[in-house]
Order: structure tokens, then sequence, then C-alpha cells
């Protein structure tokens, strides 16, 4: 399992980044890549999000 | 020998202002972003008040103070408002792209270079005297040595986690915002901001309405951070169900979407590290009130410049050696900001009837008093304790917030 970026919700405004515990997301201006090895799904990305573009699968 | 004496990482206005006030003060200086272009896309409502034009030093320029705010009209959730305006303008809604480029060509007329498009992927100290950047231009990656970071990367800021300082947020002190900047929409006062409140409408937060002259605003909504895990709502929802209830906006066309998060509270205790300043929202330098941060921002990007001119002329980089920047700032904005962080958790606790009572008893005259700031320190207290005695629960919660 790991957190999952919507890319036609997202709007690339980093609010994920700021709040992910492992430093798992990174925002390359537009494109969210997400590190699956360092993920521990907590959820805080999931949870912050304003759009619901990030989810755990 | 360094690349650059100084790089400031992130072109927002904390960002601009370091890099130019760097610059001013003959010190090697490189600012790097990563989007492709300044300002866009914004997280912001663009509000500036006319203390901080003040402060800062800053021109009202037209070509970007595109509309002068006079006051603001809070709205009660049963649809009482207060309104608070005064005769003289109070500070302007902005167009922020437009500052945001001016701040860059002043920032390199005074000599610096701003690069656009690039990003910090890695940041490595060599030695005492000595950070090593890793940055990425499209496809390529290259490398940049200076003396002193400055972290104006905001929310996403990877640069001082990379380097030691750990700028992570919790949940409960940041807000998950959401905007459209609307046009064709009507029904307020362009001249004043709008404010409006209520669990239902936007929990631990407001929406708002910041005019931007013409029948075009920002509207917009702050939420707390952990709300939609326990509401099952994110904060777009929160703000389509509320447009889609008002006569003026739901027919409205949306010009820009914009998202973002707002830290609020939770500033950091050490706004340095080795080789290393912050500023901005990267340092959670936010207003926890109202949520503004570009004044503070500019602000903190200042006192970090200073500090920095500093520690380059003395060839000393440590993190004992930069204390005193998170000194400087914490007396200059951040023990008035932790002040406010008090206020906040007193409006959180607020509850939609508390916000009714309030609309309800405070009369027009009397917030216009309140507004024109005609009410003495005494006069202000008796008239709060008078509206306050009648309403035990809110007695009992400034009593707790007050110790
Ligand atoms: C919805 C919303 C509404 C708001 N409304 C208002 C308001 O009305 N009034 C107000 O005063 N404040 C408002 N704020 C707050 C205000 O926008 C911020 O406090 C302000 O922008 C902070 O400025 P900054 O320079 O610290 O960061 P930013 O303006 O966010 O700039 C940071 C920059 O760093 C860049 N960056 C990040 N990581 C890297 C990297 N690794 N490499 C290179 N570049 C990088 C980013 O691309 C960005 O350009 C609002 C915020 C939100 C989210
Ligand atoms: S918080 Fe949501 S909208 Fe913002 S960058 Fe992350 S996934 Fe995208
Ligand atoms: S689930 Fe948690 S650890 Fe995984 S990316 Fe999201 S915030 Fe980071």
């Amino acid at each position: 399992m790991a957190a999952k970026n919507n890319p036609n919700k997202c709007l690339y405004c980093g609010g994920c980044v700021g709040v992910c515990p492992v430093q798992a997301i990174t925002l390359n201006d537009t494109k969210i890549v997400i590190d699956k090895n360092k993920c521990i799904n907590c959820g805080a990305c999931v949870k912050i999000c304003s759009v619901s573009a990030m989810e755990l699968e | 020998m360094v690349d650059y004496e100084v790089i400031v990482v992130g072109a927002g206005p904390a960002g601009l202002i370091a890099g130019s006030d760097l610059a001013k003060a003959g010190i090697k200086t490189l600012i790097l972003d990563k989007k492709q272009e300044i300002g866009c896309p914004k997280r912001c409502a663009e509000g500036l008040s006319m203390n901080w034009f003040k402060r800062l030093n800053l021109e009202v320029k037209p070509s970007f103070c595109i509309q002068p705010m006079h006051g603001a009209q809070l709205y009660s959730p049963n649809g009482k408002s207060i309104m608070f305006k005064k005769e003289e303008c109070q500070g302007y809604v902005l167009e922020r792209k437009t500052m945001e480029k001016e701040l860059a060509i002043q920032a390199v007329k005074n000599g610096a270079k701003l690069l656009m498009k690039n990003q910090v992927i890695g940041a490595t100290r060599l030695n005492e005297s000595e950070i090593k950047l890793e940055i990425r231009e499209n496809d390529e990656i290259k490398y940049y040595t200076c003396n002193i970071v400055i972290a104006c990367d905001a929310v996403d800021s990877l640069t001082s986690k990379m380097l030691g300082l750990n700028t992570k947020l919790d949940l409960r002190e940041i807000d998950a915002g959401y905007q459209y900047e609307m046009t064709g929409i009507t029904g307020y006062d362009e001249n004043l901001l709008h404010l409006y409140f209520g669990i239902e409408v936007a929990p631990r937060g407001y929406i708002w309405i910041f005019p931007k002259r013409d029948g075009t605003a920002n509207v917009g909504i702050g939420i707390g951070g952990y709300i939609s895990s326990e509401t099952k709502m994110n904060a777009k929802q929160y703000l389509d169900r509320w447009i889609a209830s008002q006569p003026g906006l739901k027919d409205g066309s949306i010009i820009e979407v914009n998202a973002g998060t707002i830290p609020v509270g939770g500033f950091l205790e050490a706004m340095q590290f080795d080789n290393l300043l912050v500023a901005g929202d990267a340092g959670h330098m936010v207003d926890p009130v109202h949520g503004g941060g570009i004044g503070i921002a500019m602000e903190g990007g200042r006192i970090a410049a200073k500090h920095a001119i500093k520690a380059i002329k003395e060839k000393k980089y440590s993190k004992t050696d930069l204390e005193g920047y998170t000194k400087e700032w914490y007396e200059t904005r951040g023990n008035e900001l932790k002040k406010r962080l008090t206020a906040r958790h007193l409006l959180e606790e607020l509850k939609d009837d508390d916000f009714n009572y309030l609309a309800e008893s405070i009369s027009m005259d009397e917030a216009l008093k309140i507004g024109n700031n005609s009410l003495s320190g005494l006069e202000k207290t008796i008239l709060f304790t008078k509206k306050l005695i009648t309403r035990p629960g809110l007695i009992t919660l400034l009593m707790k917030y007050m110790k």
C-alpha cells in the first residue's frame, strides 16, 4: 500500500508535501511524485488535500 | 570559492525581498524557483493591509494594487452581519503575480540572478562554510555552491529538511484552502472584504470574498487540516455547496482555480540552522487568526537578508552564529503572532450560536465605533463585558484563554 495521486484532480498546491512525516512526496512544478518505499500509509496527505486528489491504495 | 554567497530557494514574497535586499548590499545572490512562472498559480486571496505597505516601505502601485479595501463585513451563520468600515483606505486586494514580477525585476536591478523552473532537489553541507545544492532544470542536473541558503520554499519546503531542520506541519497546525477567482458576480460591497463563519459553512475556518473590482473576486475557503477526514467533505465541496446557495455568486464564471495550505501556528522554534535561514511560509510565518502571510513573509525575508549579510561579512555561518535572526524575528513579529494563536484557539471553540449571538447583539453603531477605532480600551472592555454577561458559556471560554 502507498499513497497515490490523481493528476486529474490535483492542483499542485504542495499541501500534501508539507504534512508528509517521511518526505515521501515531492512536487515538481506540475507533477506529484510519491516514493512508495518511503510511504508509511499514515494518510496525512489524504486528509489535507482540498480536492481529494490523494488516496491510499 | 563558492558560486554564490547566498542562494535563496523560492521566488515568492519572502524570497524576492530577501534576494533583493541581499543584492542591494552587494552580496552575490541567486534566487531559484521550481515553477514555470513567477506568482502562478497563486495560492492566495491577495489581501494586504496598509500597515504592511508602510512597514515594508512598499510603494502603492496601481498596476498591482487593484482594489482598495475600506474594511470588512463578517457574517454569522444565520446571515446577520457586522461591518467595520472606515473612510480611509485600509489596504488593497492585489494582483499578486504582477506584484511578484515587479519585485523580481527590482531584485535583478539590485544585482541578483533569478532562474525559474529550477528546482532544488538535494542539499548537502560540504564544510562549515559551504553548501552544495543539487538543482534540476528540465532534464539537466546541475550543482551550485554557496555559503548560506535562505529557504523561502513555503509549505512544500524540502530544502530545510534536507539540511537538517525539520519543518513538518501537524494537521492541527495547517488549514486546507481552496479558491475560485470568479467574475460576473454581484451582491457584495466591493470596498469591503467579506468573511462568512459557521460550522456548516467552513468548520474551523471561514469563507471569504476578496473583491478584485468589476464583479470579479477571489472566493475561497479555509478549513482545519483534519476536518475533511472527520466530516467526509473536502474544502472544495464546502465551497461549492456554499456558492450554490448564494444568489449573487451561483451563476458566476470561474477564471482561475487555486488551492493551497496555510500554516496556522506551529512557528518554528529556530528559524535557523548551520548555513541556513528559513523565512515565510517555510518557517510557518503566518497570522494564525486570519491566515494572512504575504506581509509577514516579506518582513521575514528582509530580516533574514539582514542577518545573512552580517554572517557573510563576518564569515560566520553556524547555527549559533545565526541565532540573532530567530531572536530578531520573534521580537519583531513572532511573539505577537504567538499571542494571536491564543485568540485563534478561542475562535475555534465558538459555536454557531455564539457567532449568531455576537452578530445580533453588537449593534451596527457599536460595530462602526469598533471599526473606526473610536472606542478607548476601557470602553471596548465594557462593551464586550456587557455583551458577554448574558452568555455564560462565552465568559468561561474567555476566562480559559485569558489565563
Ligand atoms: C488559499 C490561500 C489564501 C491566502 N490568502 C492570503 C491573503 O489574502 N493575504 C495574505 O497576506 N496571505 C494569504 N495567504 C498566505 C500567503 O499566500 C502566504 O503566506 C505567502 O504566499 C507566503 O509567501 P512565501 O514567499 O513564504 O511562499 P510562496 O509565495 O508560497 O513561495 C514559495 C515558492 O517556493 C517555490 N519552491 C518550493 N520548493 C522549491 C524547490 N525545491 N526549489 C525551488 N523552488 C521551490 C515555490 O514554487 C514557490 O514559488 C493565503 C494562502 C492560501 C493558501
Ligand atoms: S494537496 Fe492535493 S491538490 Fe495539493 S498537491 Fe497534494 S494532491 Fe495535489
Ligand atoms: S500516506 Fe503518509 S507517508 Fe504516505 S505519502 Fe501520504 S503523508 Fe506521506
